[in-house]
């Protein structure tokens, strides 16, 4: 090491003279990365149509901030607003609820702002739902019963996408952080098959998740398999799943474009007690629970699942009693691909999509994970109802946009306190 | 398409306070990973932390300065024991979801509207620059450097920048080559080992976190400075990414490797960029658009993470016998 030092230090002390060399001969312009404008000309706009039961809605106001940007947009006669912008960047959009007419409102009324992200494309759509107006104040009672059911939806979502990360953790070892692009994988190929290729719905799924599966199998055969052969340490494997989801994101804005997509509009309303819901969040809930009980007969009655398990305890004495750990770790990144997916077109469905969105949750997920107590399946869907839960139910005490700062903060503290997770086993953790 | 006019820029790229900000924050990281072992995710943190720990002095506290950039370090310090003091005793993959976690707090503790009194939301601040630019010592005017010219504000950023590079890389050559130091590459070598000479892990540890951290700090302060506004957007896990390449290409366990490294990666991109741009302006790239090129940037970053994780974990200028730990 000794001998490694003083080479790197020689070199140091040319490249310090040649850094002052170079200093003082060339130079070139100082470029400001904070706000280019768009690079081919064309112009930069934020755009969105505003329609209240199919009828578009004209003269709502719209506040777009950001970017040393202050303006308002009104919408014509179709319902359509849009304002040009000079930066790239990111923007902020207020809808001015009183300029709305009497008695629509939004269709959640705490999304009155909205983010149009310039970064990665020359028009953002910007598009509030509305509604019946909810802003009558409603009784604590009932806001806690809405925040309930709101976060158990959003528990289940988390759930479904999380076991993936806990499988994938238990057998190999690995923190997944290119997990969220398996979710938006999900939700983009399903916006494909179904609103660009025209599919009906269960078709587009069901493609999707074989896609999904498919995706989880190449990826363990084309990159981790060969990574664990190499004898990679766990972290720097870890490093090489970061890359892979940029990759993977910079991939999704070149074929996808980097807007929002709308995945359904046809929202069937339904209304149980001061819960107002839709159809396709019910389905959605049961089909959540339909797969986390799937997942949880498969772990603890097959021999595929028991092996798993076995796997996740200790790989080397399951492999001593016979179990081919690889073919079984093979069989987990299916069927966490598959589930993956599946939570990728349940959460399109609910809140549309976008190249972001897996990358969003991401951390709600190793939150839920973490929570759960890291490789146990059934923990991390614990843990995920709990980070629902936390998400929706802070918001009746903290600003709306800390929401998710709340669930980190859950994360960060429980780790501190717990780090085995809330049904984790004590082990050697330090 | 005009070859020298892409090396030009790509010249001026590497010199950039952009540049100098990923250098100071990347020899922050090194300070963590390289030499310390520990998996830090979150340095967009303590750069944003420095910024704002700086900026809010000025703006709100009206600070001169000089007393505002101690705050900003004082506040990358405080921020990195309260990150310290119960993490370090964690596992390293933990400390990594801790620290990125942490730092997508912050990001939302920026950006809400509740604090925008102080911290200007998601627009941030941008009145706090005229001390920093009235201390300017180079006469008005244009300086021609052989094929690029900078105007004495440009210059004067760059020299501040470069000067606390060069300053942080001496002082980081030292500490390394003291006892101080081989203490740390124990404890990214064998933490029990260097725990039976009755070393203080925990403590070495906090110690490499807390001096990391006022790296990155100044690295994002001289990053606010030039561009004389502050915005939470920038400080996104992309931010740290970039830093971990950074770090990565040029050696993780190297002090001149983060300095080389910075340069030769944002070179890199400028040039990638340049040329794919002028392939597309001629027509040989039909499927991409120039929009697109401003992805490839990043395209790039995660290609490099993984490339060079997988087939050279030493870097440019490392050896890969330091690279072999596994915390």
């Amino acid at each position: 090491m000794n001998i490694a030092l003083r080479n790197t230090l020689g070199r140091f002390g040319r490249i310090v003279a040649a850094l002052t060399i170079l200093f003082s001969i060339f130079g070139g312009p100082i470029l400001s990365q904070a706000s280019a404008a768009s690079t081919d000309g064309s112009p930069l706009i934020i755009t969105g149509t505003v329609k209240n039961e199919k009828k578009p809605v004209e003269g709502v106001e719209f506040r777009i901030t950001g970017n040393g940007l202050d303006e308002i947009a009104t919408s014509n006669a179709e319902g359509k607003w849009l304002l040009e912008v000079e930066k790239k960047g990111i923007y902020e959009v207020e809808i001015l609820l009183e300029s709305l007419p009497k008695g629509v409102g939004l269709r959640d009324p705490e999304a009155n702002i909205r983010e149009a992200n310039l970064n990665a494309t020359n028009t953002a759509a910007v598009l509030f739902p509305l509604g019946k107006d909810t802003r009558v104040v409603q009784p604590i009672g009932d806001q806690i019963i809405i925040r309930l059911f709101a976060g158990l939806n959003l528990g289940l979502l988390l759930a479904v996408a999380a076991i993936g990360i806990s499988l994938i953790f238990g057998t190999t070892g690995l923190n997944n952080f290119a997990h969220g692009e398996m979710v938006t994988f999900g939700a983009l190929f399903t916006w494909l098959f179904h609103v660009e290729l025209k599919m009906p719905l269960l078709v587009a799924a069901a493609i999707t998740i074989v896609l999904s599966a498919g995706f989880g199998w190449l990826q363990d055969s084309a990159l981790w398999k060969p990574l664990r052969k190499r004898r990679l340490g766990l972290n720097q494997i870890m490093i090489v799943s970061i890359g892979l989801s940029i990759i993977l994101r910079q991939l999704f804005i070149l074929f996808f474009e980097g807007d929002t997509k709308v995945l359904s509009s046809e929202y069937e309303k339904v209304v149980l007690g001061p819960i107002n819901t839709t159809s396709s969040s019910l389905v959605s809930m049961g089909l959540s629970v339909a797969a986390l009980a799937f997942v949880a007969w498969f772990l603890t009655r097959t021999r595929i699942g028991k092996a798993a398990r076995a796997v996740s305890d200790n790989a080397a004495l399951a492999a001593a009693t016979g179990i081919n750990v690889e073919r079984i770790i093979r069989i987990v990144w299916v069927m966490a691909g598959a589930l993956t997916g599946l939570a990728g077109i349940l959460y399109g469905l609910q809140f549309q999509a976008n190249y972001l969105l897996g990358a969003q949750i991401l951390l709600l997920l190793f939150a839920a994970v973490t929570l759960g107590g890291l490789g146990k399946a059934l923990g991390a869907t614990v843990g995920a109802i709990i980070i629902g839960f936390v998400v929706e139910l802070s918001a009746l005490v903290i600003p709306i946009d800390l929401k998710y700062a709340a669930a980190l903060i859950i994360l960060i503290v429980v780790l501190l306190v717990r780090p085995q997770g809330v049904l984790g086993k004590k082990q050697r953790i330090g | 398409m005009d070859i020298l006019n892409i090396f030009k820029l790509a010249l001026g790229e590497m010199l950039s306070p952009t540049t100098i900000t990923f250098v100071l924050c990347a020899l922050g990281l090194a300070v963590h990973f390289g030499f310390t072992g520990l998996l830090n995710f979150g340095q967009a943190a303590f750069a944003a932390v420095g910024a704002y720990g700086m900026v809010i002095s000025i703006d709100t506290l009206k600070l001169p300065l000089f007393l505002a950039v101690l705050m900003g370090i004082l506040c990358s310090v405080i921020f990195a024991l309260i990150l310290g003091i119960p993490t370090l005793r964690l596992r390293a993959d933990y400390l990594a979801i801790v620290t990125i976690a942490t730092a997508e707090v912050f990001r939302y503790f920026m950006t809400t509207i509740g604090f925008s009194k102080v911290t200007g939301g998601s627009n941030g601040l941008s009145q706090f620059g005229s001390e920093f630019w009235a201390m300017n010592p180079i006469p008005a005017g244009n300086y021609n450097f052989g094929f690029a010219t900078y105007r004495a504000d440009q210059l004067y950023v760059l020299m501040v920048g470069w000067g606390a590079v060069i300053i942080g890389a001496l002082i980081l050559r030292l500490l390394m080559r003291s006892p101080w130091g081989r203490v740390l590459k124990g404890i990214r070598e064998d933490e029990d080992a260097v725990r039976s000479l009755g070393k203080n892990v925990f403590f070495y540890k906090l110690q490499a976190l807390i001096i990391g951290g006022v790296f990155a700090s100044i690295g994002g302060m001289i990053f606010v400075l030039n561009l004389s506004n502050v915005q939470p957007q920038v400080w996104t896990t992309n931010f740290t990414f970039t830093i971990w390449s950074v770090l990565l290409l040029g050696g993780a366990a190297t002090i001149l490797g983060p300095i080389a490294g910075g340069m030769i990666f944002i070179a890199l991109i400028s040039i990638t960029q340049g040329l794919m741009s002028g392939l597309v302006d001629m027509g040989l790239l039909p499927f991409l658009t120039q929009p697109d090129i401003a992805q490839i940037r990043l395209l790039l970053i995660g290609l490099s993470l993984m490339l060079l994780v997988i087939f050279r974990p030493q870097g440019l200028f490392g050896n890969k016998k330091e690279t072999q730990f596994n915390g």
